[in-house]
């Protein structure tokens, strides 16, 4: 079936962490949009999520680092961080083995891709589960691009494969919803943390929203790092995303700086 | 430079209760398995997370660290800044300060 959803949500750790620490009506209003995109993605009756994540040396490291890995287990289990610093309980994902199996072949086609039969999910993918899949009643395929330990994959490359799973998810009979996950600009995990450049975060959501490839992959990383810091990285998997959906443009729910999460915190769709 | 090591040391502490538990149970003995400098070392067993910090260990390794130790969110930010203050700039790797103002 073609994929039927494409949609991107910020994860940051503070979001469920932090909670209380924010002010009450702008994190409310972002986790009302957080939980509009969860309805929406079980309006579009998936069989499966595919959640692009940035992870955080939960399960990759710099030994043997995949640029793109997916998962291909029949469950997942997380957080691995703490949960009661996390603010949220352990709980299990199912898997589709087979289908991610199915997937995995179409893409390798195109792209690369390792894969990974034990995964535990950080913060990059349970927080926006959290919110998007609150019942865990669906079964989520994991995929990480490598945004942490340079070298990085380039940006058209993670357009690309935004492309080649798109290619993949149309290629199958189960229904697919895809969700990319990360920061936009932001300075995590440093004595910046907080500090969010706006109007690059603007910027950058006008060229994710009209699907603008040239102008989505023609930041360096020089240039992001100095303007949108380390979690600037992370736009790959918006930039996935994109690719997923090349031909559509996207609407914005919302987005905010909060500074106590330590990104602008995003939710927004591409209207396939 | 042993700095992937420390970080491979945290990397394995923060997704293995096993290797939490021998943190717990003999540190010294854990850290023997890794090829470490003195200063790294000494910066492990102090618990020191603004040397760390400074030395480049990869910010979302070093979170889960200060958070194992017991960091408050708020202390852990200050550890970093009083690090700066006291062992200069960070070293290495992408996880620099800018203003260092942040959200607390």
């Amino acid at each position: 079936m073609p994929l039927v959803f494409a949609g991107v949500c910020s994860h940051a750790p503070g979001i469920t962490g932090r909670a209380e620490r924010a002010d009450p009506e702008l994190r409310e209003d972002f986790y009302a949009a957080m939980r509009r995109l969860g309805g929406e993605i079980r309006a579009a009756r998936p069989d499966a999520l595919v959640i692009v994540a940035a992870e955080h040396f939960a399960n990759f490291f710099m030994n043997n680092m995949p640029a793109y890995c997916m998962g291909m287990a029949e469950r997942y289990e997380g957080p691995i961080e703490d949960p009661e610093w996390l603010g949220i309980a352990p709980r299990t994902y199912p898997g589709a083995s087979a289908l991610s199996r199915r997937l995995i072949e179409r893409i390798m086609a195109r792209i690369d891709l390792a894969y990974a039969e034990e995964w535990q999910f950080d913060h990059g993918i349970m927080v926006p589960l959290h919110f998007l899949l609150p019942e865990a009643d669906l079964p989520v395929i994991p995929v990480n691009i490598n945004c942490q330990g340079p070298p990085l994959t380039p940006l058209s490359r993670a357009y690309e494969f935004g492309r080649a799973l798109r290619e993949a998810c149309d290629a199958v009979q189960e229904r697919i919803a895809v969700v990319g996950t990360g920061g936009i600009s932001h300075w995590p995990a440093t004595p910046d943390s907080g500090k969010i450049n706006e109007a690059w975060d603007r910027d950058f959501l006008d060229r994710w929203l009209a699907n603008d490839h040239a102008r989505l992959t023609a930041y360096t990383d020089a240039e992001t790092w100095r303007e949108a810091g380390q979690g600037g990285f992370e736009i790959r998997t918006f930039i996935a995303v994109a690719g997923a959906a090349e031909g559509a443009v996207g609407e914005l729910y919302f987005y905010a700086p909060i500074p106590i999460f330590a990104v602008g915190c995003t939710v927004a769709r591409l209207r396939i | 430079m042993s700095l992937y090591y420390v970080q491979k040391l945290l990397y394995n502490l923060n997704r293995d209760a096993r290797v939490r538990q021998r943190h717990a149970d003999d540190f010294g003995d854990l850290l023997k398995e890794y090829d470490l400098s003195e200063e790294e070392r000494r910066a492990l067993v102090d618990g020191d997370i603004g040397l760390l910090y400074v030395m480049g260990v990869n910010g979302q390794i070093l979170m889960h660290y200060a958070a194992l130790l017991g960091y408050p969110w708020d202390d852990y930010i200050k550890s970093m800044r009083e690090g700066l203050a006291k062992h200069g700039p960070v070293r290495h790797g992408l996880y620099l300060t800018t203003d260092g103002r942040g959200a607390v």
